[in-house]
């Protein structure tokens, strides 16, 4: 149980005045940022992330981490209430959570999601105390060899369980390494594509590229569309909260398979989105009365919310445990551990232990923090929807812009901010994703670096990465699942002769 | 419950849903395609004059860019091809007239504020964009709009100059206040 004692240490980190009202802080311009259209989890923590410039890493990441569980709180508030989804995961929680509060049981779905939310983040958060460590112990061993297999291993999977068309995976990962490879070589020192520039010196910043993508893009999306919205926002009574309480014990098949589904779609690269509509279709499935869904069923709202959330937080699990992150917004967090000079890894639980325990125990005392502030605040946050769009658009771009001016001092960020929004904009909407296009540019230098490595230790022999059961192992996997697509199709083929009479 | 309150937000300036499309999503995903096949192109010739071989060590610096260019250019390619195909999906709207104009309400000011921002200062800049935001395109009343811009931009000050020491550009009136 020696967890547990770190855990507990975590905690007394984190009990301090400063970080608890930083925490509050980071909750509600989370559920803020959830809330407002135009933003969400990601773009959310990029934007705040120079206000944690100065900060002391733990206080910085446990603000940070805050504010992305309040924007998945958020998130739910506009799905239920105006059947606005304010996140892609959302979408399945509008389903049945819609048709509660236009039936006037608003309240009940709005209790039902937020608690489910807490229970799912908990599971999570529960897998991440006990098995980041044992991870990140296990890969302390790990050489330059072992590191690029799981690098490999992260950008093969994206692109062979992906659901976007391949090519386009493709050319978004490809085209985020390329930019990454920018600047000085490490290694030989050599220049790289800089063609003269003495500001593309410095190389293309991860955290530029995010504000712009994640950002400024999503503002452009946001204004293409009709902004106009009605509904209720009603106060939750305790009467309500102790109702739906009592009813979940019977729920506990679905709340404990959406949140099983969740954290194992957290840590491999099938993110939040997959997730919550997976709970969603597979507690229809096995319902007793399956044409009560979509009507108003609060079973609707559980499973979709245990699910994202579980799937969120788990997201968090390799990226301390190994450094790589399960989706974007831990891609952004990991993003910012660099900027505050940590080396996130596995050394990460050796050497800064207060960092890491602390950072657990926010999870904790956040989400319970979280569940109490939306359940009694969701009029107030609510009502942040009636401030104009016109009024919103224009602060973010100038938070945007002190984010991206701030990281390095340099204007030509701030254009660099620009061309990425753009970019960001016209990939959205010819369907090249996004995320692994961010993952890239966390970790391409990283993963050049391990491979260089790797090849100097071995003399430049291949062979290295089949050199043990470990390295080979993960080496074949990762191949296995860039090809995943045609040994399924291959595999289904096989089965299909061996039984034709079936069909 | 007396707590129940009604939202309700309209949008004056909404794009209308009959407007002509400008562009088709298979045009402008061939452009984009062509466009990075270019640009593969470019850094592949940077790379391979850097040296993308390989040497006693391992790759030389240009070795993995290089390749990552022909991998980026061989997809480019393909996309090119995949866009022609599927005439289905490449029949879709890319984006109608009033979209786009309301794409270019605010990317043009956006571009505006980063031109200003070197010569005036951020928070100059910040405040003529909220404020010329707020009043032109969203059409709230003018003092709400200063009123509003003002605010912003001095919590904004405040927040990172004051109390998180992260420095932004400034211009004339700062230093006529000695920042």
């Amino acid at each position: 149980m020696e967890a547990f004692g770190l855990l507990l240490h975590g905690f007394t980190v984190l009990l301090t005045g400063k970080t608890l009202l930083l925490m509050m802080v980071g909750l509600v311009l989370g559920i803020f940022v959830g809330v407002l259209p135009g933003l969400g989890g990601p773009n959310g923590v990029a934007i705040l992330l120079p206000l944690t410039f100065t900060m002391d890493p733990t206080s910085a990441i446990v603000m940070l981490s805050c504010i992305y569980w309040g924007a998945l709180f958020g998130g739910a508030i506009t799905s239920i209430l105006f059947n606005i989804p304010g996140e892609a995961w959302s979408v399945a929680t509008t389903f049945d959570g819609y048709p509660m509060a236009q039936q006037g049981r608003a309240a009940e779905a709005l209790t039902a999601a937020f608690t489910s939310s807490f229970i799912g983040s908990l599971c999570a958060v529960l897998l991440i105390t006990f098995l980041a460590p044992m991870i990140s112990s296990f890969a302390l061993r790990f050489g330059p060899p072992e590191f690029f297999a799981v690098y490999l291993l992260t950008f093969c999977s994206f692109v062979g369980l992906g659901r976007e068309a391949k090519h386009k995976t493709i050319i978004s990962m490809a085209l985020g390494l390329l930019l990454t490879g920018i600047g000085m070589d490490t290694i030989s020192g050599q220049l790289r594509m800089t063609f003269g520039s003495t500001d593309l010196l410095r190389g293309i910043n991860f955290l530029v590229a995010v504000i712009g993508l994640f950002g400024i893009s999503e503002i452009l999306l946001t204004m293409e569309e009709r902004l106009a919205l009605r509904g209720h926002a009603a106060g939750i009574s305790l009467r309500v909260i102790l109702k739906v309480w009592m009813d979940l014990p019977k729920y506990w098949v679905t709340l404990l398979r959406s949140s099983f589904i969740g954290c194992w779609l957290g840590i491999t690269p099938g993110g939040a989105i997959a997730a919550s509509f997976m709970g969603y279709n597979l507690a229809k499935r096995f319902a007793k009365d399956q044409d009560s869904f979509g009507k108003g069923r609060i079973e609707g709202v559980f499973a979709p919310e245990t699910a994202a959330h579980a799937s969120g937080t788990a997201a968090l699990l390799p990226m301390l445990a190994l450094g790589i992150p399960g989706s974007g917004t831990a891609a952004i967090l990991l993003g910012g551990l660099m900027v505050w000079g940590l080396n996130p890894g596995p050394l990460l639980f050796v050497e800064h232990k207060d960092f890491v325990w602390g950072l657990i125990a926010s999870m904790y005392l956040g989400n319970v923090v979280g569940l109490v502030l939306v359940l009694t605040t969701v009029p107030i946050f609510a009502s942040v929807l009636r401030v104009p769009f016109a009024a919103i658009a224009p602060m973010i771009v100038v938070s945007c812009a002190i984010g991206a001016y701030a990281i390095q001092n340099a204007m030509f960020d701030i254009w660099l901010m620009l061309l990425f929004g753009v970019v960001g904009y016209v990939f959205k909407k010819i369907g090249i994703p996004l995320a692994p296009f961010t993952l890239a540019l966390v970790l391409g230098n990283r993963a050049e670096d391990a491979f260089r490595q790797a090849m100097i230790g071995s003399g430049g022999d291949l062979g290295v990465f089949w050199s043990n059961g470990l390295v080979g192992f993960i080496t074949t996997l990762a191949l296995a699942l860039l090809f995943w697509p045609l040994i399924d199709k291959a595999f289904g083929r096989i089965g299909q002769m061996l039984r034709p009479a079936k069909a | 419950m007396s707590s129940d309150i009604e939202i309700v937000v309209e949008d004056p300036t909404a794009p209308e849903t009959d407007s002509p499309a400008v562009a088709s999503t298979g045009t402008v995903d061939v452009v984009v395609s062509l466009l990075l096949l270019a640009l593969a192109g470019v850094l592949g010739y940077d790379n391979w004059r850097t040296g993308m071989s390989w040497d006693e060590s391992g790759p030389q610096a240009g070795y993995f860019p290089f390749y990552l260019c022909v991998i980026l250019g061989a997809a480019s390619l393909y996309g090119i091809f995949a866009a022609r195909r599927n005439r289905a999906a490449a029949a879709e709207t890319f984006v109608t007239r009033a979209q786009l104009r309301r794409v270019l309400q605010v990317f043009v000011p956006t571009l505006l504020f980063c031109v200003m921002m070197q010569f005036l200062g951020l928070y100059v800049a910040s405040f003529l964009l909220t404020a010329g935001f707020m009043w032109l395109v969203g059409r709230i009343a003018l003092w709400k709009s200063l009123l509003t811009a003002f605010i912003f931009t001095a919590a904004m000050f405040v927040t990172f100059d004051i109390a998180f020491d992260v420095i932004m550009p400034k211009g004339p009136l700062e230093a006529a206040f000695g920042y």
